[in-house]
């Protein structure tokens, strides 16, 4: 019997509480395409950490041509042959190919890099492409993307690479740079080089793979010939689960329209996003990462420049800065809190009223202990978990910065809701608890107030299905139709995001 | 625990001014005589007032190293508009306060506008305003003549002891509590805090990162402007080769003082305790007959420690 190029056996991995990969067997021949696909969250990515040496598993073994394997860190996995190529480009764009390629590990006598091998060593890995952008000397940023990632392919055979792992490595190019790539990935095949694909691009998949192996919740639902399924049956294998019943829905009512878009474009995304939000509506964004839906929300809350395309919101009409925004009544959360959403180093109470400093004492004087007062009544409300609303955010956990994300535009007090991915990385009682906030939003409230309008972005598509009133799939740029929510299913949503057909 | 480490978060660099003190008192007593503490206090005064201007900068994750030139063109200004042009001292004054806010604001401006690091940006209005102070005062010093201007450091007269400090070091501390209140009790203090916390999130919540930063540097430069005086005041001239470098003490003392120049933390208490603790090396060094260079080297490796403390302290609080 032939020895497996790679073999993954019985792979474990837990973050925390959390299982993310459970008894996962993974096997790749040499000279294969081996594509993994699965859901956002789906395992793969942890997969390829563990295999790349960025993580370790907490059981399980893993062969590399018949040898145990188990490399300490990413540079030993390199060593032994494992080239990673991740979607974000990880080159030093001052220095040239060919000082790339050989990074950290430039033939050198006496501490005198010899120039001279670099070169000879680079133009042996470039050959593979025969590309005419590319030469040892050129600067790498004055290559384009594609050619850039050639770059990073040629480092990876530079040091004679026997597994190849290609992240998402067509989100940002072209259809004729696609092409190119998969030429290339061809001729490494002939090479007996083994490539493991990962991409959301269904038809990329099927149309450059020799098998695939799909991933669910952290395990292998199969492997199987790449032609033998249909995306249909592909789609059916990464998503079929069951919704649990995590999501409340009180009985809502739509009221007049409070936000208007209308083949709204961006600088680069979106290209075309029209849609109407109602008060007392949930509306989800469903697509792939990278599709686009940060963007369309960066680009409504004055964020990022808009190309053309018309915004209106409640009576004001046209772009607007975020301080209008928020003063018209708009809030945005963002998808990212570490970077963007949250001022880790402030308490939780300069967190929350930070959009608005208004009244919280006479003459535009703003006294701490009020201030502490309105975060207290959120800390109560939202169920944070923390010492004090003078504790620093960034010592809370996850779940609990992401409440404080969302106090704010809760104290606010918004009338349309911008949410990206409010429930991402957060353990379940917290992703409850936002739901349940998201839900009160938009019913009618007790206290003769009018409902709220949310417009959200997610990943996770039961979540989507269990909590919005209709639902928009964003593809390369552009918004679909928003359908309600219970004439789909996650079967359609994921066809429609990948791709396949229209809503 | 806890309580301790806030404990020294909040009074640390008291806490450091006292040992400093104390330690130059136990090499030589004169540091303790009445001399020694009035020429202490001008000292502070100058670097002082423009560390509260420059610890709201350096709060909002910016850096003004143009303040020394400021600081001399100011004095060159004020010392100019009463000699040649027969200005009252009064008027001079807002002259040189007007100066200092202009040329920050001027920074501001170029820093939000070509959105360049503001290290560059003040690296060339360093030497930008220099030129400028050299060139409005013919590259001499200007003398000026007595007015209540040059009582503003001066030593107290017998009858005025009862002032305890001269009128500049009290309008210094009445800034210090109107800029600490300004900075916890309104918008604009907030908003400073969360620009240097982080940028992003302060423009995702509708703050106008722009406007906030440029009045940030023309408050950084009123108040260079405002020690410019000072320093005319002291010297009794305007003098346009004056204060080079000492950006740099203005700086040392922000971070002595709890400053961090990652931008979101700082204290004007914090930072005149900064000043404090350098005018307190420097004289207790002169006062034991040590070289110049001895004091360079202290307050170097002051600088430094207090700087390590501060990533210490905030490893254990983390």
């Amino acid at each position: 019997m032939q020895v497996c190029c790679l073999e993954m056996r019985n792979i474990h991995k837990g973050f925390g509480a959390t299982a993310a990969l459970v008894q996962v067997d993974f096997k790749v021949e040499s000279g294969e395409v081996h594509a993994l696909v699965g859901e956002n969250g789906a395992g793969k990515s942890t997969l390829m950490k563990i295999l790349s040496g960025a993580h370790r598993a907490d059981a399980g073994e893993m062969f590399l041509e018949g040898e145990p394997y188990a490399p300490r860190h990413p540079l030993e996995a390199r060593q032994r042959g494992v080239g990673m190529i991740y979607q974000e480009l990880s080159l030093a764009p001052h220095l040239t190919v060919a000082e790339n390629i050989l990074l950290g590990m430039e033939p050198a006598a006496l501490g005198l890099i010899k120039r001279q091998e670099v070169r000879a060593r680079a133009l042996q890995a470039l050959q593979h492409f025969n590309h005419p952008e590319i030469t040892p000397e050129t600067k790498v940023r004055e290559l384009s993307v594609s050619a850039q990632q050639l770059v990073e392919i040629a480092r990876a055979l530079a040091v004679g690479c026997r597994v190849l792992v290609l992240d998402e490595p067509t989100s940002s190019l072209s259809q004729n740079d696609v092409q190119r790539l998969f030429d290339i990935i061809r001729a490494l095949k002939t090479q007996d080089i083994s490539i493991i694909y990962i991409s959301h691009f269904l038809e990329e998949v099927q149309a450059i793979a020799d098998r695939l192996t799909v991933l669910r919740d952290g395990a292998v639902v199969g492997t199987y010939e790449a032609n033998a399924l249909t995306p249909n049956e592909i789609v059916q294998k990464m998503v079929g689960r069951e919704v649990h019943e995590l999501y409340p829905r009180s009985q809502r009512q739509h009221g007049e329209v409070i936000l208007e878009i209308n083949k709204l474009a961006g600088l680069k995304k979106p290209t075309s996003a029209s849609v109407q939000l109602h008060r007392g509506e949930v509306l989800g964004i469903c697509g792939l990462v990278g599709a686009g839906r940060t963007e369309l929300f960066r680009a409504l809350f004055g964020l990022d420049a808009i190309q053309h395309g018309n915004i209106k919101v409640g009576a004001f009409i046209g772009p607007a800065s975020p301080t209008r925004r928020w003063l018209q009544g708009m809030g945005m959360l963002s998808e990212d809190r570490k970077q963007e959403g949250l001022a880790l180093n402030l308490s939780i109470a300069d967190n929350v009223t930070l959009s608005k400093l208004k009244g919280f004492g006479p003459w535009h004087w703003i006294q701490p202990r009020r201030q502490n007062r309105a975060a207290q009544n959120w800390i109560e409300g939202l169920d944070i978990r923390c010492q004090a609303p003078t504790q620093k955010v960034g010592s809370l956990s996850g779940g609990n910065q992401q409440k404080v994300a969302l106090a704010r535009l809760l104290q606010h007090d918004v009338d349309v809701l911008l949410l990206d991915e409010p429930t991402r990385g957060i353990d379940v009682a917290a992703k409850a608890k936002i739901y349940q906030v998201i839900d009160a939003l938009a019913s009618p409230s007790s206290n003769q107030q009018k409902p709220k309008a949310v417009l959200m972005i997610s990943s996770y598509l039961p979540e989507l299905l269990g909590i919005c009133d209709r639902i928009a799939v964003m593809h390369r740029g552009k918004l679909g139709t928003a359908r309600p929510a219970h004439e789909l299913n996650e079967h359609k949503l994921m066809l429609a995001a990948t791709g396949q057909e229209e809503l | 625990m806890t309580f301790h480490l806030k404990a020294i978060n909040k009074f640390g660099p008291l806490l450091a001014l006292v040992l400093v003190y104390l330690f130059f008192t136990l090499l030589n007593s004169k540091i303790t005589s009445l001399t020694a503490l009035e020429t202490m206090m001008q000292q502070t005064v100058i670097v002082g007032v423009a560390a509260i201007g420059m610890t709201l900068i350096i709060i909002s994750a910016g850096i003004d190293l143009s303040a020394g030139s400021i600081i001399s063109f100011s004095s060159v200004v004020v010392a100019q508009l009463m000699n040649t042009q027969g200005f009252n001292p009064m008027l001079a004054a807002c002259g040189g306060i007007f100066t200092g806010t202009f040329c920050g604001m001027m920074t501001g401006v170029l820093i939000t506008r070509l959105k360049l690091v503001p290290f560059i940006i003040t690296l060339g209005s360093l030497l930008i305003v220099r030129g400028f102070a050299k060139g409005l005062a013919g590259s001499m010093p200007i003398n000026v003549g007595q007015t209540w201007l040059s009582d503003l450091l001066a030593i107290l007269p017998p009858e005025h002891k009862w002032q305890l400090i001269p009128p500049g070091a009290w309008l210094m501390l009445v800034l210090a509590v109107l800029v600490s209140a300004m900075l916890t009790y309104t918008r604009l203090g907030r908003h400073i805090f969360a620009i240097g916390s982080n940028e992003h999130t302060a423009r995702l919540c509708g703050i106008a990162v722009e406007r906030v930063k440029t009045v940030v540097y023309a408050l950084g430069g009123a108040f260079a402007g405002l020690s410019g005086i000072m320093l005319m005041s002291y010297q009794e001239q305007g003098d346009p080769t004056a204060a080079v470098g000492l950006e740099l003490d203005i700086i040392a003392a922000v971070v002595i003082g709890g400053g961090s120049l990652s931008g979101g933390e700082g204290s004007i208490a914090g930072s005149l305790i900064g000043a404090m603790i350098m005018t307190v090396i420097r004289t207790g060094c002169q006062l034991n007959g040590w070289p110049p260079w001895v004091t360079q080297v202290v307050t170097g490796i002051v600088i430094v420690i207090a700087v390590a403390v501060d990533r210490l302290r905030h490893r254990s609080i983390a």
